[in-house]
């Protein structure tokens, strides 16, 4: 049961490349379409919505699947949470695209789900058995609307990073376009990061240290990527392993701020080569495929996703969380930082649609609005998960 | 205050932008090109008509969107705030604050503790930016919910040609005069299969769809208030008890907080771990590398005072309940409810000693001591006789070296003991603690000896009584009706008026432009009539012209 549920996610993760490698050719594949002298671009943007239908089915076999092994929902720790948060995002597009038909939503959200779902890999994958506090069918419910919710959500994103590809003017060195090269550089050190982690995971890395943490006590810290930082006093007590340039002081957790170094070096080198290839910002790259895109259109999309994505982020991030912590905790809400983090979200949200209804927030601010909201979603789950560490313990 | 007649003839109160009636802008140039703006259908609000007296300013002030979104903006920030360091309920809780965060988090941690930023969610300025927050959504909401509300009843079907030349959605076709009746005819149909309501006046008509969804933000917003009601009500007393008991097995408290009426007792601790060979979870425990919990539960049963007949009887105790409590199966009885929160194995129950001549290493007598309830004196026979001088339950040595007790629970046992025997009447007196014996009044001839110790398993039960739930309970499930009831469904109109020969369609919605348009098309499907466009598109065109080449159907 559990290798079947590992390879049906593989068949997924496969069918989402497949389904973005299509969506793209639908949006770029003038000239064959020319040739044919037909509209065949819309017929490949169906091929690519039937190959994410079919992505999302594995994908929620795999869930299903892991589920019935477990015994409880695969909701439970960073991979599980992770790789569910990339699925309910092709479910979302999915919703989305049979409204409004825009392939190129496609182009853009399905390499996020693939990043995500690759991403979530990178975290320990055994079935973990649930500490007290979490055996609760308030909490399955609860996380699930999260992750729906938040899904939704990150279509609004997705549909406002087209809308600024589509919109920005790439040829002037501005606030804006170094903001939009930034998003980019953020997504690709994303990608640096998996293929490190997955490289140093096939040779099965590993250095040991032994160190004094916060509390004054010898401990050991084990690194999975080759340490650049090494953790306080560090002493390495591993062989032929890299001695790391200096040590990071006891309250750093030496060994995710050597991750982030890694991602942010291999994303540095991946989007200057970019450049060099392209010759070009990567969204001026990118905007001429773009020219068809009505940027009213994706407005629209983008704002109808978040006002699909609100209510359900609401009622699961706030309504069943509270519900759960009222069960749980015998107190329904408790400073605690993953609450405050998904109160930070809803009051981000709720800030977004008033600015829209009322002050005629649409277009370009919009766009922008959506991409923090995004970037506050991945740090509840990423920074506050693994940094601040509340009382939901993924990870 | 006057009121402005329209042409139409309906009075409009003082500061209409447009006339409810038929929709004619009011008191401008009729020539202007710019789209009618169409919020709250340009209804009269008491904040822009009302300026001048304080309560008109305060009322302009908290009706504002922007100051709204200030606020919801600032209570974000400082949420966000709170969160760089842990909140003081979150900190050890023997640390001392005012040196834990300098010297956990340093210089910033200092500062984040000065400014109080450790109790930040109940600070007062906190908490009047949550209020504030209450009342702009209260003044907000009724500035535009009443006026709204007569603006669609009184709304007329046939529309001022400027209100419709002005709206988004806007287009004129023309076709041929014995055309006209069936094509509008069949125009009404598909809308009325499209579940439009459609009202009739002078041949012209209004398509009216999910006006309801209107509705819904102030559906929200009062579910909101209700909420922010119910945690304000938490501060009164007696709607909310919050109280937390150490039970040892086997043993029985009164329930803190219900004046002597509850008794509880835990009949059994239980605590059980996962097995480490287990075929699913094995290899996760194992990467963990320490047990983990399964299930830590108390066998716990309630019991009820009796009436008592008379003053001073305290009436028997008669049992009303008896459940397993565990982490997420709280039990309940006449609206308290008791969660299993956390537990400590083996704390120390009774120690027991014996005393000693150190000299021949006789030993008399044995004394088992209750720690939690030492008898003043012990004798253990043939006059042997220790007395309890001095007893410390968690000792330490406080500030000015003298020995105290942090609490009543006996982590850290230390007594003080004076042992009078037939050799010593005068009493010799000594210190003893675990792994401790001193002698501080100088050298003894004899000496406490330990001898055995015997531990308990407690438990730490939450006792909670919530009469603020029903309305939090209410305000949560109405903020949703509200939410979702403007989120999923948007309002939508569509006129369609004959003018001087030629037939004008109109369409206005709160959100989904695309959609409205879809609707539209569908509706004048296999007709002569002409798409209308959307005008704010058309003028986002007109600026792109000169770099569009190519055009592509999505
Ligand atoms: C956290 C608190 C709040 C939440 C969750 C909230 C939620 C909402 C939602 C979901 C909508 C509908 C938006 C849409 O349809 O796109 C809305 C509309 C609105 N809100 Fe709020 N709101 C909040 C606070 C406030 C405050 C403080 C004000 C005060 C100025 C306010 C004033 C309005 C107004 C005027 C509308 C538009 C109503 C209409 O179009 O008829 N809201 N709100």
């Amino acid at each position: 049961m559990a290798a079947l549920s590992g390879n049906l996610l593989y068949v997924a993760f496969f069918l989402y490349l497949a389904a973005t490698i299509t969506f793209a050719v639908s949006v770029t594949g003038r000239k064959w379409r020319d040739k044919a002298g037909e509209m065949t671009g819309n017929k490949w943007g169906f091929i690519g919505y039937l190959l994410s239908v079919a992505a999302s089915l594995f994908a929620i076999g795999y869930f299903i699947t892991r589920w019935v092994h477990a015994g409880h929902a695969p909701v439970s720790n960073m991979f599980e949470y992770m790789t569910f948060l990339g699925i309910a995002i092709g479910l979302a597009f999915n919703v989305i695209y049979a409204i409004y038909r825009s392939n190129v939503l496609g182009m853009f959200t399905l390499p996020i789900v693939m990043l995500i779902v690759a991403y979530a890999s990178l975290f320990p994958r055994e079935v973990e058995p649930l500490i007290p506090a979490l055996q609760s069918s308030w909490l399955t419910i609860h996380v699930i609307t999260v992750a729906l919710g938040q899904g939704v959500l990150s279509i609004g994103m997705a549909a406002g990073l087209v809308y600024l590809v589509r919109t920005l003017d790439f040829t002037k060195a501005n606030k804006r376009t170094r903001a939009f090269e930034f998003v980019m550089y953020s997504l690709i050190s994303l990608v640096g990061f998996i293929l490190i982690g997955y490289l140093f995971n096939a040779m099965n890395y590993e250095a040991t240290f032994n160190y004094v943490n916060e509390q004054d006590v010898e401990t050991q810290m084990e690194y999975n990527l080759p340490p650049l930082v090494g953790p306080n006093e560090g002493e390495l007590i591993t062989e032929n392993r890299m001695e790391p340039f200096f040590n990071a002081p006891a309250i750093i957790r030496s060994n995710d701020l050597n991750t982030v170094i890694w991602s942010l070096i291999s994303g540095l080198i991946l989007y200057v080569a970019l450049r060099l290839i392209l010759r070009k910002r990567i969204g001026g790259a990118i905007q001429p495929l773009l020219k068809g895109v009505s940027p009213q259109a994706v407005d629209e999309v983008s704002y109808r996703a978040i006002a699909i994505g609100f209510p359900i982020f609401a009622l699961g991030g706030l309504i069943f969380a509270m519900i759960w912590a009222q069960i749980a905790w015998s107190r329904f809400w408790g400073w605690d930082p993953k609450e405050v983090w998904a109160l930070v979200t809803f009051l981000f949200y709720a800030a977004y649609l008033h600015l829209r209804l009322s002050r005629g927030w649409q277009g370009e601010r919009s766009a922008w609005l959506c991409v923090i909201g995004f970037a506050i979603i991945m740090f509840n789950l990423v920074f506050v998960n693994l940094v601040i560490a509340g009382l939901h313990s993924y990870a | 205050m006057k009121k402005v007649t329209c042409e139409c003839g309906h009075k409009n109160p003082h500061g209409t932008e447009i006339c409810e009636s038929c929709g004619k802008p009011i008191e401008e140039n009729l020539e202007q090109k710019k789209l009618l703006d169409m919020r709250y259908e340009g209804v009269a609000r008491r904040s822009q008509t009302y300026t001048t007296t304080i309560i008109d300013k305060i009322w302009m002030f908290f009706s504002s969107v922007k100051v709204g979104i200030w606020l919801i903006v600032l209570t974000l920030l400082a949420s966000a705030l709170g969160t760089l360091f842990p909140q003081e309920m979150y900190i050890p809780p023997t640390a001392n604050p005012s040196i834990y965060y300098a010297e956990e988090y340093g210089y910033l941690g200092e500062i984040y503790y000065l400014l109080g930023l450790h109790n930040l969610y109940s600070s007062w300025w906190y908490m009047l930016l949550v209020a504030g927050l209450g009342v702009s959504l209260i003044i907000a909401s009724l500035d535009r919910v009443v006026p709204l509300h007569r603006a669609l009843k009184t709304q007329r079907v046939t529309r001022h040609t400027n209100f419709m030349k002005r709206q988004r959605v806007f287009g004129t076709s023309s076709i041929s005069q014995e055309e006209v009746d069936s094509t509008f005819s069949k125009v009404r149909e598909r809308l009325e299969a499209n579940k439009y309501k459609i009202s009739e006046e002078n041949g012209n008509f209004v398509a009216e769809k999910g006006r309801f969804a209107r509705w819904g933000p102030y559906v929200n917003h009062i579910g909101l208030i209700l909420f922010l009601i119910g945690c304000m009500l938490r501060y009164f007393p007696g709607m909310y008890i919050d109280e937390h008991v150490w039970i040892r097995e086997g043993d029985q408290v009164v329930v803190p907080g219900t004046d002597g009426q509850y008794y509880i007792a835990n009949d059994r601790f239980l605590l059980e771990f996962y097995d480490e060979n287990d075929e699913i979870f094995g290899e996760a425990i194992e990467r963990s590398g320490s047990p983990v919990v399964k299930n830590f539960q108390t066998d716990a049963r309630l019991y009820e005072r009796t009436d008592a007949d008379t003053v001073g009887d305290l009436g028997e105790l008669v049992e009303v309940a008896e459940h397993p409590i565990r982490v997420n199966f709280p039990m309940s009885h006449d609206g308290f409810n008791f969660y299993q929160l956390d537990y400590k194995l083996n704390e120390l129950k009774t120690m027991s000693f014996t005393l000693e001549n150190k000299e021949t290493g006789d030993t008399f007598g044995r004394m088992d001591i209750d720690l939690y309830d030492p008898e003043p004196s012990y004798d253990l026979g043939d006059g042997h006789e220790v007395i309890i001088r001095d007893y410390f339950p968690d000792y330490f040595l406080n500030n000015d070296d003298v020995p105290s007790t942090r609490s009543k629970i006996p982590d850290n046992p230390v007594f003080i003991f004076e042992m009078i025997t037939p050799e010593t009447p005068e009493g010799e007196v000594s210190f003893v603690g675990i792994r401790q014996n001193l002698e501080p009044l100088g050298e003894n001839d004899y000496k406490m000896t330990f001898v055995d110790v015997e531990t308990n398993n407690v438990t730490a039960l939450g006792v909670r009584k919530d009469r603020t739930l029903p309305i939090l309970i209410a305000g949560g499930v109405i903020f949703m009706i509200g939410l979702i009831q403007g989120s999923y469904w948007a309002h939508r109109r569509i006129w369609v008026q004959r003018i001087s020969g030629d037939v004008w369609i109109a369409g206005h919605t709160n959100k989904n432009w695309l959609t409205l348009r879809k609707d539209i098309d569908e509706a004048i499907k296999e007709t002569n009539l002409k798409s209308p466009l959307d005008q704010v598109e058309e003028k986002e065109k007109e600026v792109e012209v000169p770099n569009q080449t190519n055009k592509n159907e999505d």
